[in-house]
Parts: C-alpha cells; structure tokens; sequence
C-alpha cells in the first residue's frame, strides 16, 4: 500500500518512474505494450520508405533517406531497450510483431507509390509521430522519457528533409507538382487517423492520463496537427483533400470533415494495403537471419568458455 | 507543450530545427587546383573508377535495409553504405569539376549509360539479399573490398592531387572500421555453426572470381602521376585476408578467376550482365522526369 502510494505521489509530481522503483502490474503492462508497438512501428517504418533508396533521384536524396531509414532502425533499438528495462524480452517482442500478435502504427500498411511519398511521409506521417512524441518526452516512465527525446530531435530532422524535398519538388516541373498533390491527397487521411480512434472510442487513454503514460488525449493531438499542417500545406502549395476544412474563429482551431473510421478499423484489424505485405517482409528477415544469430551466439558461447 | 512546428514554413529560422541548418559539404576547405604534373582526362577517368566502386557498392548494400539478420546489423550496413555514398559523391563531384562540362555527381550517376561506369566488376554483382547471395557473401565481398580500399586509401593519402589525397584521408578512418566490421563477422560465421562455416566458405567462392580485377591495372592507374597502380598493392592485401582467414581456419578459396570479355573489364566500362538492371533501378526516375528538382 505504502508503495502503491509513493508510486502515485512521483507520478502526481510529475517525477520519474524509474526501472527498479515499483509500479502497479497494469502500468508496467500498458508501458510494454506502447513501448514495443511504437518499436516495431519503427522498425516496419523502414521499409515503406526503403523500398524508394534504390530509386532516390539525386545522391544527395539518397543520402538523406538511407540515413533516415538508418535513424529508424536505431529508434527501434532505443525503444526495445527501454521495454527491456520492464522485463520485456526483445526476442518475444520480435515473435509478437513477426506472428502478427502485436501491432504497429497503421499508416505504414498504406503504399509508397512514388518518391514524392518520401517526402510526404516526412512532413506528414513524421510530423503527426511528432505531435504524438513530443508530449512523451515528459511520459511519467524515465528510459521511455529519455528515449523520446533523441528519438524527437531526430524525427524534427528528418520532418524537416520531407518537408524541403517537397518544396524543391513544387518548385520543378507541373509532373512534379501532380506527384506531390496526389501523395498528399493519398497521404492526409491516414495521417489524422495516426492520432488513434476518438476520446470517445479509445480504450486506454483515461487509464494512460492519470498514470501520466499519455499526456494528451487523441482529439486534442489531432486537432493540434491539423491546426498546424493547415499554414504549411498553403505556404507549399497543395489542397489538403477535405472540402469542409475551414477555420473556426470561435474555437480558434480548423474544423476538419469525418475521418472514414470504417477505414481505420479495418486496416488496424489488418485489412490494409499492405498489411500482410509487411509483416511478411519482416518476418522473412527474421527468419533468413536466424543462422546468422545462431552463428554468433555459438561463437560468443565458444569464446567464453575459451576465456 | 512546445509546438514542434513553429518555424516549419519559415525556412529562415535556423533555431527551430534540431540540428540547426548550418552544415557545410565536406572539404570545402581543400585547394582544387589540379596540379600541373596530373593529365585532366585522366584524373577525371580515375576519380569516375574510384567513385563508382563506392556508389556502385553503396546501392548494393543499401539493399540489406530492413532485411538484416539483426537490427544491429541494420544500422551497420546501412552506415557502409552512407560511407561509400559519401566517398563517390566526393570523388563524382571532382570527376566533374576536373571535366569542366558542366556535369555534377547526379548527371554523372544518373546519366550515364553503363559503358561510361568504370567500376570493378566485384561490387555490381548480386550477392543478396535474395538469390544472388546471403549475408556470408555479403561479408565476404566486403571483407575483401575495405581490405583492397583500405590499402588503396592509405596509398592514396600521399597523392599529388589534393582533393584524392583528402577524399583518401577522411575515407581510410571509414574503411578501417568497414574492415574490421567485415573480419569480425569472417570469425564469427567462421567459428560460429557448422552451417555458417560453409556459408561463410561459399560466400567466399562466390566473390573471389573477382579478385584479381582489383589488382589488374588499368592504363590511366599506371599513367596517371596522382593514382596508385593497384598492383603494388596485392601483397599488403594478400598479407591482411590471410591474417583473418587464419584466425577463422578459413583456407583463401582455390576457384578460377572471371574472364574479362574481348581482353576489357570493369575499369574499361565492360561489366556483368547484373550492372544493366542495378542501373535501372538506380537511375530510372532520375531519367524519367527531364528537367525535375530534387
């Protein structure tokens, strides 16, 4: 009891949760499950945007996207690490995503189509994970706090870069121009969806506010994005594809139209484009690489014994 | 909560980006005049040979991307190739600039056609992920090229031209690194299981065909005052892989080596049939869209 109490004072004070304090069963399983979809969103991240490395076209391009792709893996690695610090086990994570048991943020079961989607996906598939990690940096549980701040400073770059390739694109040829509208209008819709389902709908997120786990409701990060990604589509000039989208001088905020969630649900319950596609593309990593893995601990185990 | 977007449409403001945007191009600070004793044509034709090594190579390697055995792995490959990409779009850039026709590093990897690539045969080839390979060849390639790169590199530092001998400085601290990667993975495959041991052996038959190409020199290596004639490098190279396939029980592979075709290979633009579909990939929407801003 006297736990339980101390646990609920640092989270009301809005200190740290550390690895070694205690914490209510249901905090350490909620922590774990949002640590390792966020990971595993990391990780099947990379290859919508790296199937376009082959194909960037200029070096430079090139350059940006595999090392952007590199910095996903490497959040993957920060994340897994910290779900560890809760007892997880990066290899059962890994078995979860490849058996399909866990799930990982939806937008990356829609398609990449041309290289305009790699900037895109930068200013808005990055700038919406922004707006929902940012608020994380302050996330009531320490190595997950920790993780999010490098893993923001890094996503702000590379919103940065989709951004900028987005403008240089509007400023070449009209086939560019079309490239960049029609990504845009095949890329806004799942990008409000990123925010999960509404207040209303959302299984977990009173239980995440009071543990201080989430910081922000769905509707409100939402309509933060939105708020946001209005000034900017105008300045690069594109339509964002929704005919009701107009401000609201009362609210202060952009109204916006009906998020299909007939849409959401079913490619959350893995009905998308690309979902098997995915997950068949990591798991076949997975599984090629297993004599790899095996290869090295028998050589680690080896040494040991010789040491 | 701090709006992570403040700025985004105001290109000007540096302090909104985590970074900031005051980076500058790597050695901008080397004097680029082409000394007197080095022939243009010729320095312009070997800056193309060592560039394309790394370009040619880094699209190779970037294929492992979301497909290694490990997520470490991931991040290590991909950082070869980002090492690589960075090498040839420096020495691409000089291979232009020396030319004096107005082309940079993206019409001189995006435009030209196959013929024009001088690169060696031994960093186009398939060695997987898929069915031209695994990751025991993959290591083996790279085994045996950083091995090769290094020793040239380290040569190369002292070259007369100063733009080789910076591309060379900053690239041997990044092929060091490539190498020991590469011969840590030999021992480990090597030592590991039985299974690896003969993957890590066949991955070795399979580049080693293209092994006397590196040392093989082509008229402008042997000409030109600022290059290094690569067959002065065999037995430093020779000396570094017998070290590592000491240490791994591993014996240097006994298979024959590929023929050039009509007495050319890589260096003179003659290749294998798999460069045609990696320049496909590599270039095809660069060339699809005439006149396009990236």
């Amino acid at each position: 009891m006297d736990l339980e109490r101390e646990f609920e004072r640092v989270v009301a004070a809005d200190h740290r949760i550390e690895p070694r304090d205690w914490m209510p069963e249901g905090y350490r399983k909620t922590l774990v499950r949002q640590i390792a979809q966020h990971a595993h969103s990391e990780i099947i991240g990379m290859q919508p945007e790296g199937d376009w490395i082959s194909r960037a076209p200029s070096l430079r391009r090139k350059a940006i996207l595999l090392a952007k792709v590199q910095d996903e893996a490497g959040h993957g690695l920060y994340l897994y690490a910290a779900a560890e610090t809760l007892g997880a086990d990066r290899d059962d994570l890994t078995a979860r995503l490849v058996e399909g048991r866990q799930k990982y943020s939806s937008i990356f079961n829609y398609p990449t189509l041309t290289f305009a989607d790699v900037g895109v996906i930068g200013w808005l598939v990055d700038g919406a994970a922004i707006c929902n990690q940012v608020p994380l940096c302050r996330t009531s549980y320490g190595p997950y706090a920790r993780a999010m701040i490098r893993i923001c400073k890094e996503e702000s770059f590379h919103q940065r870069q989709g951004y900028e390739l987005l403008m240089t694109m509007m400023r070449g040829t009209r086939a560019q121009r079309d490239m960049v509208r029609d990504a845009v209008d095949r890329w806004w819709w799942p990008a409000l969806m990123m925010f999960g389902p509404p207040d209303e709908e959302s299984a977990n997120t009173e239980r995440s506010l009071a543990w201080r786990i989430k910081r922000h409701t769905n509707d409100e990060l939402r309509q933060r994005f939105v708020d946001m990604s209005v000034p900017q589509a105008e300045k690069l000039g594109v339509t964002l594809p929704d005919p009701k989208l107009a401000w609201n001088a009362e609210r202060g905020h952009y109204d916006f139209g009906e998020i299909d969630w007939a849409e959401f649900w079913r490619v959350v319950k893995g009905d998308g484009p690309c979902n098997a596609q995915r997950v068949a593309h990591r798991r076949e990593a997975h599984e090629d690489g297993a004599w790899v893995r095996e290869a090295a601990a028998a050589y680690a185990a080896m040494r040991e014994r010789a040491a | 909560m701090s709006n992570p977007y403040d700025g985004l449409a105001d290109a000007g403001e540096e302090k909104h980006w985590a970074f900031g945007t005051g980076f500058t191009a790597a050695l901008s600070d080397v004097d680029r005049v082409v000394p007197s004793s080095v022939d243009r044509d010729d320095l312009v034709a070997y800056c193309l040979m060592l560039g394309d090594d790394a370009l040619v190579y880094s699209q190779r390697l970037a294929e492992w991307c979301s497909r290694a055995p490990e997520l470490e792995e991931d991040v290590a490959l991909a950082n070869i190739a980002l090492d690589l990409l960075g090498q040839a779009r420096l020495l691409l850039t000089r291979a232009g600039e020396v030319e004096g026709a107005g082309r940079d590093e993206d019409a001189l990897a995006y435009l030209r056609d196959e013929r024009g690539f001088r690169n060696v045969r031994l960093v186009e080839i398939d060695c997987g992920p898929g069915e031209g390979g695994d990751f025991a060849a993959t290591i083996a390639r790279l085994l045996v090229f950083s091995a090769w790169r290094l020793a040239l590199f380290q040569r190369l530092t002292e070259s007369v031209d100063p733009v080789l001998a910076a591309v060379a400085a900053k690239g041997v601290k990044e092929l060091a690194y490539h190498r020991d990667h590469a011969a840590q993975w030999t021992l480990r495959l090597a030592g590991g299981t039985a299974y690896s041991r003969e993957r890590v052996i066949a991955g070795l038959a399979r580049v080693w065909p293209y092994v006397d190409e590196l040392f093989t020199p082509h008229p402008v290596e042997t000409r030109l005052a600022a290059a290094v004639d690569p067959a002065t490098l065999r037995s430093e190279v020779d000396g570094v892989l017998d070290t590592v396939f000491d240490a791994a029980g591993l014996e240097r592979p006994d298979v024959e080596q590929i023929a050039p075709v009509a007495g050319k290979a890589g260096r003179d633009g003659v290749h294998t049939e798999a460069m045609g579909y990696l320049l496909a990939e590599m270039q095809h929407v660069a060339r699809s869209m005439p006149g396009a801003l990236w």
